[in-house]
């Protein structure tokens, strides 16, 4: 994603105007400024603020709070549900992320070109897109059944015995896996179709006429040319991926055997079950931490990779 | 040149019609299974034209759940949320994009910061929150968090840098002020950048869970995600009347996505985002 430079301030111009102007002028700031900023400040900073402080007590929303310091991230950092819930978290991405990205880049290709009922089939890859995940989810617990399932009929027909997908400890990361990329696709097709459209025709003509073949034409102009689309998909879906929670939630809780207990499952778990607020606090901070963290790094190593000039 | 050959293109087709197959047949399946009588639907050869298709699931969802006030909460809900929150990004953008102020800079990193955020972070003290304003089990609980979008502020402002400046003061120069510039020239001009917001704020309305499965209790103000999920609790084995319910809550959103899709790459592609 490019962010635009903010433009220079322009302080010394408003200064100039007279005190009457200025007052109106501050005041016309306000009015368009303020319908967002009061919901911002009220429903998001203030609720931030709410987290630290409420990550440092120990409480069960119900009774008095009580101040505990930093023992909930000490009992967090220690307790090995965490380190579960984390690496539960990253093999979701390590499977998500290359395939939804891998579809998404070859939908975008083939339907960047201009083919019959283009229009059509874009509107087909979105339809998950727009779908809620707890519709999602429930289809594809279905389609995933391992009894009456359809996937585990036409795999019968294959000879193949279908696994018991999201009943089976093994299985049920791939099964949300599966339908979290099935659902994402059309969104990283969308946001990939733009970044091609953005590409100028001239330096594949050019290429061509060179005699380079379509791989290398792919390899070094249409990859390194989407390099800012691919950035923009690769930090929105680690987002997304470390905070995957609606379709684990719906599809398997946690389950079987705390086989795909994420870490966000954890903290709702912890909060609304265990009545333990504080340490759910101090874990969706640490989540946040790792989030922000993986986002900083990549926004320094995107210089290396992440090509903004034509 | 290898895609001028017939052999390719028909390999193409092959790829994107298949690709389309995979991404509609659960939901004709899922249409399929809500007409399908008796509900369980056993291993077998799937049934394209099952005997005694009917709409008897249709009936038992409004029968055994409020349905049509579920529907009512997430229709107003999700418009309620696409309008203030179109309404309060475009007027931020606009300020962010033409109107200098000291502390615009750091003020616009702050909103970019909250982009950050996870809502899970924030769930346990808005929580807490809404109980000290006694809001929770309200409509307004459910809404509070999406009156303002930091996402919505970025996108429209991107769009909004885009407009002329030459535009503004040719009306500024006609006497209007910054009102009349927002309302009768920029506005109009952003439509796309606007309509895609539009899809994406109620998208997000329309499909969200967890916050208002924290903050909802009483069935009359639930929404269609929740409603839902409480359906296949209780209806596990009737998938017939699950799948309805699903089927029910996708028609909406893809009426509105079918109006607005042209404008979405359009947008996408001249958001920044390229």
């Amino acid at each position: 994603m490019t962010l635009t430079a903010t433009p220079p301030r322009t302080r010394a111009a408003h200064a100039l105007r007279p005190p009457r102007r200025r007052l109106r002028y501050a005041g016309t700031v306000a009015v368009f400024l303020l319908p967002s900023l009061i919901p911002l400040v009220l429903f998001t900073l203030v609720p931030m603020a709410g987290s630290l402080w409420v990550s440092l007590h120990e409480w069960n929303l119900i009774e008095p709070m009580r101040w505990v310091g930093l023992d909930n991230y000490g009992e967090v950092l220690a307790d090995p549900k965490t380190r579960a819930a984390f690496l539960h978290t990253l093999y979701f991405i390590a499977g998500y992320l290359p395939l939804v990205y891998a579809g998404g880049l070859g939908l975008a290709m083939l339907l960047n070109r201009a083919m019959g009922g283009r229009n059509l089939f874009r509107a087909i890859y979105f339809l998950p897109v727009i779908t809620s995940w707890v519709v999602v989810a429930l289809m594809w617990k279905w389609l995933l059944n391992p009894a009456s399932g359809i996937v585990n009929w036409a795999l019968g027909l294959l000879g193949v015995e279908g696994p018991g997908w999201w009943t089976d400890p093994t299985w049920a990361m791939p099964s949300i896996i599966l339908a979290s990329a099935w659902k994402d696709l059309g969104f990283v097709m969308i946001i990939l179709l733009a970044g091609l459209q953005a590409i100028p025709n001239e330096y594949h003509e050019a290429a061509r006429v060179d005699g380079a073949s379509a791989w290398q034409r792919f390899r070094r102009i249409t990859l390194p040319l989407l390099s800012p689309s691919t950035f923009f998909v690769v930090v929105i879906s680690l987002i997304n991926g470390f905070q995957v929670f609606d379709q684990v939630h719906v599809m398997t809780g946690g389950g079987p055997g705390g086989a795909t207990e994420v870490v966000v499952e954890q903290v709702y778990r912890l909060t609304f079950q265990y009545g333990r607020a504080g340490a759910a606090s101090a874990l969706s901070w640490l989540l946040f931490a790792v989030v922000l963290l993986v986002t900083l790094i990549q926004v320094r190593v995107q210089r290396r990779w992440v090509n903004y000039g034509y | 040149m290898a895609s001028r050959f017939p052999v390719s293109k028909a390999l193409k087709y092959l790829l994107v019609v298949g690709g389309a197959l995979v991404m509609l047949f659960p939901f004709a399946w899922a249409v399929i299974t809500s007409i399908t009588p008796g509900g369980s639907v056993l291993a077998g050869p799937p049934d394209f034209t099952p005997e005694g298709a009917n709409l008897g699931a249709y009936g038992k969802l409004l029968e055994v759940t409020p349905f049509w006030r579920i529907l009512l909460n997430s229709v107003w809900i999700g418009a309620a949320s696409t309008i203030l929150q179109l309404v309060t990004s475009a007027m931020a953008a606009y300020a962010f994009a033409r109107l200098p102020f000291p502390g615009r800079g750091a003020l616009f990193a702050v909103y970019l910061a909250t982009l950050m955020v996870p809502l899970q972070v924030l769930i346990v003290p808005l929580f807490i929150e809404m109980r000290t304003f006694n809001l929770i089990d309200t409509y307004f609980a459910v809404l509070a968090p999406t009156i303002a979008s930091a996402f919505g502020v970025f996108l429209l402002r991107q769009a909004i840098a885009q407009v002329p400046k030459e535009f503004d003061e040719a009306a500024v120069l006609d006497g209007a002020g910054h009102f009349r510039i927002f309302a009768l020239i920029v506005v109009p001009l952003i439509r796309p950048a606007l309509a895609t917001f539009a899809i994406f704020g109620f998208m997000a309305s329309w499909n969200s869970y967890l916050w208002p499965l924290v903050i909802i209790k009483s069935p009359e103000f639930m929404t269609l995600p929740l409603g839902l999920a409480e359906l296949h609790g209780r209806f596990t084995t009737e998938w017939n009347v699950v799948m309805a319910g699903s089927v029910v809550s996708v028609v909406p959103i893809l009426i509105l996505y079918l109006f607005a899709q042209k404008h979405v790459i359009a947008s996408v592609a001249q958001s920044g985002l390229k």
